[in-house]
């Protein structure tokens, strides 16, 4: 692409235009290419749509292309101007400090350490993480060291309930000779209280973990951490994850198959296989925490995606605020972009490639499922709705906002995001969007909430993966319906308080009247 | 009863069918003459009635004790740890006996008491009827009558006593007819749409190996074409798979050919026999069944039980039904073999598709007494209701129900009842607490003397009415009178609410539909409260009182809580 192909889609840009008519076009665009029926569809579609499909292919053009940061700044966020007012800057939203400070009452032990700030200990770490306060920067130095992409333990979730702690981190790079580091133990063992043990999840198949050490990594040894129970799972990533979203599209998008033939793609897709392990990992994370009182370090090689899984679905499961639209905005923005996820590798093309790329996974996608199951089962425990997963679904592969762009913090600084496209959360927080993305029957509930992981209680997430494969007329249909329902029953809830309190009123005079 | 040894057992342990840890709730278990009761320590109570076992099994004595299976119809499964071996042993004995009664007389409808008098048991079996129901269709008309051949039972011992016929359709057509067609079911009327003027039309396969003729039943299908003013060519269809309509040739038995029959569009549905559909469940119910399933062998237990696929098959069969009425006002005949299984599916799910009454609580009552009850499924050998011939079992109606709960879920407004209803009706298909599905058909529960001696379902659903609605339901998407419902396989997904109805484990911690249902209510008492609580107002500001106050506080009470969510 060059820049006369850019500058012809500045033009084409209804950038004057209202914005909501544009942008449900991009989404149809967006979708359909995600997971759309076929690729003689998006020919027909008309210019301006296309422009953006070959935007959105200059984001994977090359590994090559993906490093270069020049191309990113030629991406369509840069250019686009928003039309509405910004009430609150997403930028300034779920800063590190601020999340800090919501638990800073509670946790004594915990400190915010800057030691990251240049970027220059852990390139994919933001400037500021949360780690034990009995560690001290340098040993954090050392540490880093000794951790996959240098990613040191650093806090991830602090369960109030009784002062345990879930922690993230990469691989221990013990490699075959089994080397050690004094750092990296004091550190783990920092977090734990006199006399209490504490569990390794990592989220690898231990004979995984085992040959991982060939190539300089590994995992912890009993030896060296003797209060620390390791356990191991085993969550699929990169390429089977997206050979599995490759299968289950492609059956979702076959309107002919027989009963056999959908049951037996379905199967052998994986997906819902991927989506019970991702969950029963994080239910094994959170009983570990609540019931068995005990804290955890969750790694797998990097720890930038099974273990991101883990770490934030965990949460989902203990933490009520991670269930309200604000407190799962600061979930995704602490446990996925400045945790590192690769969000401009793993997000590019979803299930459409034309070559395998070899960075390219649903993570993300994964993630949001699961999430997606939860709701299922708890209902009314969510403050937000299936089209806020929808939403972050679809902006996570194709965005007007630079939020879900670069691979993590360090990148996004150097594009200087902030500064030059607008945050998802500035446009999402509105209240006209917001309502949009509200659960009518969320009632907060205060409880842990215990997912069932039985595969007769995971379903197809529909809304994503049918969507464009059958009309939900009815379906959306008996939904508004019930939003009338629950409208009308606090319109008439009011009305009668009102009644009461007027009727009240009138006693009350009446008393006055009659008592002299 | 003399098959009880033990009544009581204590310290008997009931296990969590799915836990892995092994979770058990321990209590007691009680024996009566009609159901095995468990009250565990909470004193939660779980009743068993004996009718619904469909399976004892009394597993190898562990440490723990003696472990006894129960599987039932409804599809609780129900595993005891009874202490002493010798308890397990009577309880084992006396429940394979109570389960298994060899005399109608001895089921407990014949014994279910619910202080009635004989006249509201008498208004209780009148509530369904009928004859008001094709009144309803619109017929007896110019083209369809009332036929009196069969009023003695002499012509089908497995039709009730009314039939509607083509008018133009003479008693000796109708005789003849009768006997070219198994068990003598000649085709009669099952629903008729009034403004296509086209029919459904059910009967069993002729009698016609490889040649034979019978111009009486000829002259009986043009009859039924010719009823039709606005489409004079007819659909027979044909439930079952080819081939086995082929095989059935060599038996004397078969199909119609085209070239015999004027003015027919003849076609094969391919829905499975009774047989398949029996191990189709079966395979189902014992991949559910697997502690620690994977979600891979779920799926691909799922795929080798068919089950789906045969649920798909059947409802294809109805939307073809409804397509050749709604689209082209052709009349359909609908046969198998001999016309009591498939095609009792085939034409009650085609009438429900395309007549929103039949969607309604008490349509759908009368559409399974029209479809399935008066017409002959025999329910008590398809439930296996005595200790009879275990081939005869088979889940037709279960699949019918699910085929209308596949609808209610593509449809979700288009049903005044909802799920529960459908659980309740499957419940007392195999209960034998009401008469209604006793017997095989009308000559044999008129014999059975079941309206005297038994009470009928349907008015103690009507009065749980409440229990069974559907809060989103809208009449106004009933003028989208048929249904067309997508087929694509994906639509098609594992009914958990049924096959596991007591493994709450296995559930949404909160249903939504509850909450909608509660809030439906509490809407209905909000709007009184505010009618009482306007007209109060309106009497208090002109005349002061200490009458208001007193009505305030009953008000106060009847303000109903804001429903739970759990």
């Amino acid at each position: 692409m060059t820049w006369g192909d850019q500058a012809l889609f500045i033009q084409r840009t209804p950038c004057c235009a209202e914005v909501p008519a544009w942008w449900v076009q991009l989404h149809a665009f967006s979708v359909q290419g995600l997971f759309g029926k076929n690729s003689e569809q998006l020919t027909n579609s008309s210019s301006g749509l296309e422009l953006e499909g070959s935007v959105r292919g200059r984001r994977v053009e090359s590994p090559t292309a993906l490093s270069t940061l020049d191309s990113i700044t030629l991406m369509y966020p840069f250019f686009y101007r928003p039309m509405f007012e910004v009430i609150e800057d997403g930028w300034h939203s779920f800063l590190p400090e601020q999340e800090f400070e919501l638990y800073s009452s509670t946790i004594s032990e915990w400190r915010l350490s800057y030691v990251n700030k240049e970027f220059s200990v852990c390139p994919s770490y933001p400037p500021a993480v949360i780690v034990p306060k009995a560690i001290d920067d340098d040993a954090l130095r050392k540490v880093a060291t000794f951790r996959h992409g240098g990613r040191f333990p650093v806090l991830s979730y602090y369960h109030k309930k009784n002062g345990m702690v879930i922690m993230r981190s990469g691989q221990p790079l013990t490699g075959t000779n089994g080397r050690r580091c004094k750092e990296d133990e004091k550190l783990i063992n920092a977090t734990l209280r006199a006399g209490k043990r504490g569990y390794i999840i990592d989220t690898r198949p231990l004979n995984i973990a085992q040959q991982a050490r060939a190539k300089g990594g590994g995992f912890e040894q009993e030896a060296h951490y003797p209060q620390w129970r390791r356990i191991h799972k085993s969550i699929d990533r990169y390429h089977i994850l997206q050979e599995s979203l490759i299968k289950l599209v492609e059956s979702c998008n076959d309107q002919t198959q027989n009963m056999d033939r959908w049951l037996s793609k379905l199967e052998a897709s994986n997906w819902l296989t991927h989506i019970k392990e991702i969950l029963t990992t994080a239910c094994l994370a959170a009983q570990c925490l609540d019931r068995e009182g005990a804290s955890i370090l969750i790694h797998g090689t990097e720890g930038t995606d099974s273990t991101l899984q883990v770490t934030s679905l965990a949460q989902i499961i203990l933490e009520p605020r991670s269930r309200t639209i604000r407190g799962f905005e600061a979930l995704i923005e602490r446990e996925w972009l400045q945790a590192g996820h690769p969000f401009q590798q793993r997000c590019a093309q979803s299930a459409y490639c034309n070559s395998k790329q070899k960075w390219e996974s649903p993570v993300f996608l994964l993630f949001l499922d699961c999430v997606w199951q939860i709701l299922r089962q708890f209902p009314c425990s969510f403050e937000f709705n299936e089209n806020f997963l929808i939403m972050l679904f679809e902006h996570a592969y194709a965005s007007q906002f630079g939020t879900f762009l670069g691979n993590n913090e360090s990148e996004r600084c150097k594009l200087k995001l902030q500064q030059k496209t607008m945050s998802l959360w500035s446009w999402v927080n509105r209240p006209s969007e917001l309502s949009k993305f509200t659960n009518p029957l969320f009632e907060a509930n205060n409880l842990v909430i215990w997912p069932s992981v039985a595969p007769q209680s995971l379903q197809l997430w529909e809304g994503i993966f049918l969507r464009w494969n059958r009309s939900s007329k009815y379906l959306d249909e008996a939904y508004e319906e019930m939003v009338n329902i629950i409208e009308y029953n606090k319109e008439l809830q009011a009305k009668v308080n009102l009644l009461r309190r007027q009727l009240a009123e009138l006693e009350t005079e009446d008393g006055v009247q009659e008592s002299p | 009863m003399e098959h009880i040894r033990t009544t009581k057992v204590e310290q008997v342990k009931l296990l969590d069918r799915f836990s892995t840890s092994n979770k058990s709730l321990t209590g007691t278990l009680y024996l009566t003459a009609t159901h095995l009761l468990f009250i565990d320590a909470h004193q939660k109570e779980t009743w068993i009635l004996h009718h619904h076992i469909a399976s004892v099994e009394k597993l190898a004595l562990t440490t723990s004790g003696c472990p006894l299976v129960i599987q039932c119809k409804n599809f609780r499964t129900v595993h005891f740890i009874v202490p002493r071996e010798r308890d397990c042993h009577d309880i084992y004995n006396s429940l394979l006996q109570l389960s298994k009664q060899a005399k109608y007389e001895d089921l407990y409808a014949f014994s279910y008491n619910p202080k009635q008098n004989d006249a509201e048991r008498l208004r209780g079996w009148e509530l369904i009827d009928l004859a008001e129901e094709y009144k309803r269709m619109g017929v007896p008309n110019s083209n369809w009558q009332l036929s009196d051949a069969n009023r003695e039972y002499k012509i089908c011992e497995t039709y009730p006593r009314e039939l509607y016929v083509p008018r133009i359709a003479s008693k000796p057509i109708i005789v003849g007819s009768s006997k070219f067609r198994s068990k003598g079911r000649f085709p009669v009327l099952s629903y008729y749409h009034q403004s296509k003027e086209a029919a459904i039309c059910r009967c069993s396969q002729p009698l016609s190996g490889f040649s034979a003729r019978c111009l009486e039943d000829e002259h009986l299908l043009q009859a039924i074409s010719k009823a039709n003013p606005a489409n004079r060519y007819m659909y027979v269809m044909d439930t079952r798979p080819r081939l086995n309509a082929m095989a059935n040739r060599a038996a004397g038995k078969g199909y119609e050919n085209e070239d015999n029959y004027s003015n027919i569009r003849f076609q094969f549905v391919g829905i499975e026999n009774i047989h398949v559909m029996r191990s189709s469940l079966q395979k189902l119910l014992e991949v559910n069944g697997t502690k620690g399933l994977s979600v891979n062998d779920f799926y691909s237990g799922l795929e080798s039980s068919g089950w789906l696929r045969h649920i798909k098959a059947v409802m294809d069969a109805a939307i073809f039904l409804a397509k050749a009425i709604a689209a082209e006002s052709a009349s359909v005949l609908v046969h198998c073999s001999d016309g009591w299984d498939r095609t009792s599916q085939v034409c009650s799910l085609g009438s429900l598709l395309l007549d929103p009454y039949y969607r309604t609580i008490r349509g759908f009552m009368v559409l399974i007494e029209k479809d399935w009850i008066s017409f002959g499924h025999k329910f008590s050998e398809r439930c296996g209701h005595l200790d009879g011939d275990p081939k005869e079992v088979s889940p037709v109606f279960t699949q019918f129900l699910e085929c209308v709960w596949h609808l209610t879920e593509q449809f979700p407004q288009a049903f005044e009842f909802n799920e529960a209803f459908l659980l309740q009706i499957h419940e007392h298909i195999h209960s034998c607490q009401f008469g209604n599905f006793i017997g095989n058909c009308q000559k044999e529960r008129e014999e059975l003397k079941l309206k005297e001696k038994t009470y009928s379902l349907w008015p103690f659903l009507l009065d749980d009415q409440k229990k069974y609605l559907n809060p989103l339901y809208s009449s106004q998407s009933q003028k989208s009178a048929v249904l067309e419902p997508n087929t694509v396989s994906f639509n098609f997904k594992f009914w958990r609410n049924m096959y596991h109805q007591f493994d709450r484990t296995l559930h949404p911690r909160q249903s939504v539909f509850n909450i909608i249902m509660n809030m439906n209510e509490q809407n209905k008492q909000l709007e009184k409260d505010i009618k009482d609580l306007e007209s109060i107002t309106a009497v208090s500001g002109d005349r002061p009182g200490g009458q208001a106050e007193s009505t305030l506080t009953t008000l106060g009470q009847s303000d109903a809580t804001r429903p739970t969510s759990c």
